[in-house]
């Protein structure tokens, strides 16, 4: 089966320190796939990579078939790749519903359909959609800037949606959220079209054995190992790698 | 409840500050009404200002460089193409713009204090080159005697202060009028959403640095504009008009306002003016204290300017999100993205 989005050989250094060594990783199309491992892995250096914020000293990525290695963000993700950030990344200016309209609009300008009000109008639609579906429509005319922190991370979430990716990379998005935040995150991730594959960066491992059936687990820039949840709980390499942190 | 009051409340300002602008003319003295005018010049400039500062996110020290190229433009070009005011504001704008699009590669990749410190530069070296190009500009010592306007065709020449000042009043209502309309576009989200995280735009595919380049070449045009409306205010421009003085003048009558304000970035340039020109003959050689006293009460007591001052509202608890509480993929219902 052909990879939707692969990395071959990805190296990152950042002065003296290998952040990444020859990691490779293969996410199918709608496969939900977690990257794993103790601080300092390497786990945000390959969110980056993928989605071009850091440029690798070595390696080469693709995306359905093509190489993107030297695009940008932007244009990576007209392609299909989008993001959300370790820190949720949202315009504190702008209304919750304008945030996820300008998320939407690339998409909405690209396909140039017709619709009441033009473009904007559809991105608006879109938003809105979104904002109800994530239960945050009370809070569409509130600019962000003004939302709890549980409140952006799923408002960055929405952005990610709005642009209708291929490929979502998540960035710890329980991180900070409280044990009911994180059950309504896990519900709305379980949620997403099947057509949409994840890729997730998470320590809350509850989080990921209940959603993806793909894990890879860094450790030192490297990849240690990588296999259905089952066969990393149980595996005495990964237990090491975490110094014995996996349940 | 609170917004709409102060929604009301600065309607109503607004309405009464226009409508004092326009009874002007009959009230003011000769003197105060070309002063007037000037400001109004002075706070277009600051609109292209409060455009890039404010809105675009890119903070400039050189907008007097497309000012200047409108003037001169608007003084050197248009009067020999034409008296006609419509037209040399056209000239104007183009010269301006033509400018700011010349700049564009050193200008857009740059962020932050380095705009500040390339912009500066540009408006310098525009200076400099108009005081050596003395065959067209006049040198440091400018240009004088320049024919009067007529605002349209077949409108007679605008001959008083008063003429000239409701000339300069309807073509920066207009202007302004655009740039808020333009504002309210999407045009104006996305500048504002690129100056709120640029990486997150990106991040959204959006393509920043055109957005960043329509602006300031926007922007340009904008200053050109008002260059044109100094030469009908004033009859006389020099490079002394478009110095340092005024590019700090500038940058502080917008932070004063309230930088993402473009009725800010007005009332910004006409307190720095009334501060400059009318408080220098009520407290002689005070002036720049006064002003300095205005910047620093300002940024301490309303950091976000003096039209944009409120508190952020409170924020409603989210209801829960439509989606079944489980993790059965195959089981739940998807969401529409």
């Amino acid at each position: 089966m052909n990879c939707l989005l692969s990395a071959e050989k990805i190296s990152v250094r950042y002065g003296s320190l290998a952040a990444l060594t020859d990691v490779d990783l293969c996410v199918h199309d709608g496969q939900r796939h977690a990257l794993i491992g103790p601080n300092g892995a390497g786990k945000t250096t390959l969110l980056s990579v993928l989605g071009a914020t850091t440029r690798p000293q070595r390696g080469t990525v693709r995306f359905v078939g093509r190489d993107v290695s030297r695009l940008g963000p932007a244009a990576r993700a007209r392609r299909g790749i989008n993001r959300t950030h370790q820190r949720p990344a949202v315009f504190a200016t702008l209304t919750a519903i304008e945030n996820i309209e300008v998320a939407a609009l690339p998409r909405t300008i690209r396909r140039r359909r017709w619709s009441p009000g033009g473009t904007r109008g559809a991105a608006r639609r879109t938003a809105a959609e979104l904002l109800d579906q994530l239960g945050l429509s009370d809070l569409a005319t509130v600019p962000a800037g003004h939302l709890a922190h549980g409140q952006r991370r799923q408002l960055e979430i929405a952005m990610a949606l709005a642009g209708r990716p291929r490929l979502l990379l998540l960035d710890e998005p329980a991180a900070g959220l409280s044990a009911t935040e994180v059950g309504r995150l896990a519900e709305l991730l379980a949620a997403l079209p099947r057509q949409v594959a994840v890729l997730l960066v998470e320590h809350h491992l509850d989080l990921v054995y209940a959603l993806c059936d793909t894990v890879t687990v860094l450790r030192d820039g490297r990849t240690v190992a990588a296999g259905t949840p089952d066969e990393i709980r149980t595996s005495p390499l990964v237990r090491r790698a975490y110094a014995d942190g996996v349940s | 409840m609170r917004d709409e009051v102060l929604r009301r409340v600065r309607a109503a300002v607004a309405t009464l500050v226009l409508a004092g602008l326009l009874v002007a003319p009959w009230v003011v003295d000769d003197y105060t009404a070309a002063i007037l005018a000037r400001t109004l010049a002075l706070g277009l400039v600051g609109v292209s200002v409060a455009l890039l500062t404010g809105v675009a996110g890119m903070p400039t020290l050189g907008q007097t460089a497309p000012y200047a190229a409108g003037a001169y433009a608007s003084a050197v070009l248009g009067s020999q193409v034409s008296d006609v005011g419509v037209v040399q504001v056209a000239v104007a704008a183009l010269a301006g713009a033509t400018l700011a699009a010349v700049t564009l590669p050193l200008v857009v990749p740059a962020r932050g204090v380095i705009v500040l410190m390339i912009t500066l530069a540009i408006g310098e070296l525009v200076v400099t080159v108009l005081g050596r190009w003395r065959s067209v500009t006049g040198g440091t010592d400018g240009l004088a005697g320049i024919a009067g306007v007529r605002p349209f065709w077949g409108l007679p020449v605008l001959a008083t202060d008063q003429a000239r000042y409701l000339y300069t009043l309807v073509v920066v209502a207009t202007l302004v009028g655009a740039v808020l309309l333009l504002l309210r576009t999407r045009a104006g989200v996305l500048l504002r959403a690129g100056r709120d995280d640029e990486m997150r735009l990106r991040a959204s595919g959006h393509r920043v640095p055109l957005y960043l380049s329509g602006a300031h070449v926007a922007a340009g045009a904008i200053a050109g504009a008002a260059g044109s409306l100094l030469v009908v205010a004033q009859q006389y421009i020099s490079p002394a008009d478009f110095g340092f003085d005024t590019s700090a003048l500038l940058l502080l009558g917008v932070v004063i306002g309230g930088t993402a304000s473009v009725g800010g970035a007005l009332v910004g340039a006409a307190l720095v003016i009334a501060v400059r020109d009318w408080l220098f003959g009520v407290l002689p050689g005070h002036a720049p204290l006064v002003l300095g006293a205005l910047f620093v009460a300002t940024v301490y007591l309303l950091p976000t300017g003096v039209t944009r001052a409120r508190r952020p509202r409170p924020v409603p608890a989210p209801r829960p999100p439509d989606v079944a509480p489980t993790r059965d993929r195959d089981a739940t219902p998807e969401l529409r993205v």
